[in-house]
């Protein structure tokens, strides 16, 4: 299994192998700082779309190991002129830097990014389309907190239409033999084409409106945002928004190696009384960014194998 | 008898199986308004194989291989007779390529391709029915999705 010089820009394209050689690497990265490690190499982060966490989380990973950070972080103040094309910049960009990463507003950038770059490109979220660092540290965590992700009940709630990193796990926990359940309002359910994706894998799934269905069951409860733009209707919104919060009551007999995970930023989805419970893990989540990230530069960039 | 006299062709390419629905997709993808020689398109024919059908017979004309994938993609049940000197000498069912490149547009609004000079390319998930998904944003699309550039 060769990373070096690979391309990190759909979840679906990593083999069940090569996603846990990835989390292992990430792990001893973690127990085992390597500050020199990328020494001299340069990353160029292109942020099309502004996202300060994902931003600050790859800076971070690339500065821990010793290397250097350029691009930008709002297209409107950079260079990137109006009308000149992303196959452009990339061919540009590519002169300047050893590995890049990449986000964008549009659907299928990073595959445009990775058919013209001699770099690497990972991509941090094209469109709707992938998030496959997201996904990575989403698997990283539920590994590091479960011990293992094969076998487990995994509880997905929220906008399961439109969430990204909900579709992107549901893909990748296809290859753990995990049970799934899907929680969310009728007019945001899981589409389609990732159902029948996980038919085809034989994944075991079943959909729920109401959490209260699921929760004693979870082993891990993955919750996302419902975003109020996406309903046509207030009233509607009005009507489910506060079915998926979760609360402190909720938590009452859930099995006690729950944890509750989260993309974040949250808005009310998780109530803040659930923080200090055993059961809250999402500002951890949100820290496993950094070792995975560490471990896809590293292994990438031919440094680690 | 007389009738299928008036529509016989010396040399050229006959497409029968057409679903009857999208014979003036076919008419229209192989641009056949600049082609001279004779045409005959007949629509709403019934068929014990696919209910109403249609037929489009081209005098001189035989297709090239980016014609033969679009009316794949439009109508994969067809078949492509090549006629010389009145005999049929070849006859084909269409296959669909494993990739689709330049003349589909991605029917996702947010797809790169839909905003920038890039050229469209597709892989073929699935056969029967249809799939094929966008290399760029992944996103699936069926046969009644398809639009062709
Ligand atoms: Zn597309």
């Amino acid at each position: 299994m060769s990373f070096k010089g690979k391309d990190i820009i759909s979840i679906n394209e990593l083999s069940k192998a090569e996603i846990i050689h990835i989390l292992e690497v990430a792990k001893s990265l973690e127990s085992r700082p390597k500050p020199n490690l990328l020494n001299g190499k340069v990353l160029a982060a292109l942020f099309f779309e502004p996202s300060t966490r994902t931003r600050l989380s790859f800076e971070s990973a690339m500065s821990k190991l010793g290397g250097k950070v350029v691009g930008f972080a709002d297209p409107s103040v950079s260079s990137v002129k109006k009308g000149e094309t992303l196959s452009d910049t990339i061919k540009i960009v590519e002169r300047y830097a050893d590995v890049i990463v990449m986000r964008h507003p549009l659907e299928g950038s990073a595959r445009v990014a990775s058919d013209v770059s001699d770099v690497p490109v990972i991509n941090a979220g094209d469109g709707a389309n992938q998030h496959p660092t997201q996904t990575l540290l989403d698997l990283y965590t539920i590994k590091k907190i479960q011990g293992h992700i094969s076998n487990l009940n995994i509880a997905m709630v929220g906008d399961l239409k439109y969430g990204r990193t909900t579709h992107s796990l549901a893909m990748a926990l296809s290859h753990f033999n995990c049970r799934l359940f899907f929680i969310s309002p009728e007019q945001l359910r899981m589409p389609s084409y990732i159902l029948e994706e996980l038919d085809k894998k034989n994944v075991e799934y079943s959909e729920h409106t109401q959490i209260e269905e699921v929760i004693k069951n979870a082993d891990i409860l993955y919750s996302t945002r419902i975003q109020k733009e996406r309903f046509p209707d207030l009233a509607e919104y009005e009507k489910v928004r506060n079915v998926y919060i979760i609360t402190k009551d909720m938590l009452k007999s859930v099995k006690s190696n729950l944890k509750i995970l989260h993309p974040l930023p949250r808005v009310n989805e998780i109530s803040t009384d659930v923080d200090s419970t055993k059961y809250a893990y999402y500002f951890e989540q949100a820290a496993n960014g950094i070792p995975i990230r560490q471990a896809l530069l590293s292994l990438v960039l031919g440094k680690l194998k | 008898m007389k009738q299928l006299k008036v529509s016989a062709i010396r040399e050229g390419t006959v497409i029968d199986h057409i679903p009857s629905d999208v014979t003036f997709k076919v008419v229209e993808i192989l641009k056949l308004n600049s082609v001279k020689e004779i045409i005959s398109v007949a629509a709403n024919l019934d068929s014990k194989k696919i209910g109403k059908k249609g037929i489009i017979k081209i005098g001189g004309k035989f297709l090239g291989e980016e014609e033969v994938n679009k009316i794949a993609l439009v109508a994969p049940a067809a078949t492509l007779s090549i006629i010389k000197d009145f005999k049929v000498v070849e006859k084909n069912k269409l296959t669909i390529p494993k990739t689709i490149e330049g003349f589909v547009k991605c029917f996702n609004p947010n797809c790169i391709t839909n905003h920038e000079e890039i050229k469209t390319k597709f892989h073929v998930a699935n056969q029967k029915p249809l799939k094929i998904r966008c290399h760029y944003c992944e996103r699936a699309m069926a046969s009644n999705d398809i639009v062709l550039k």
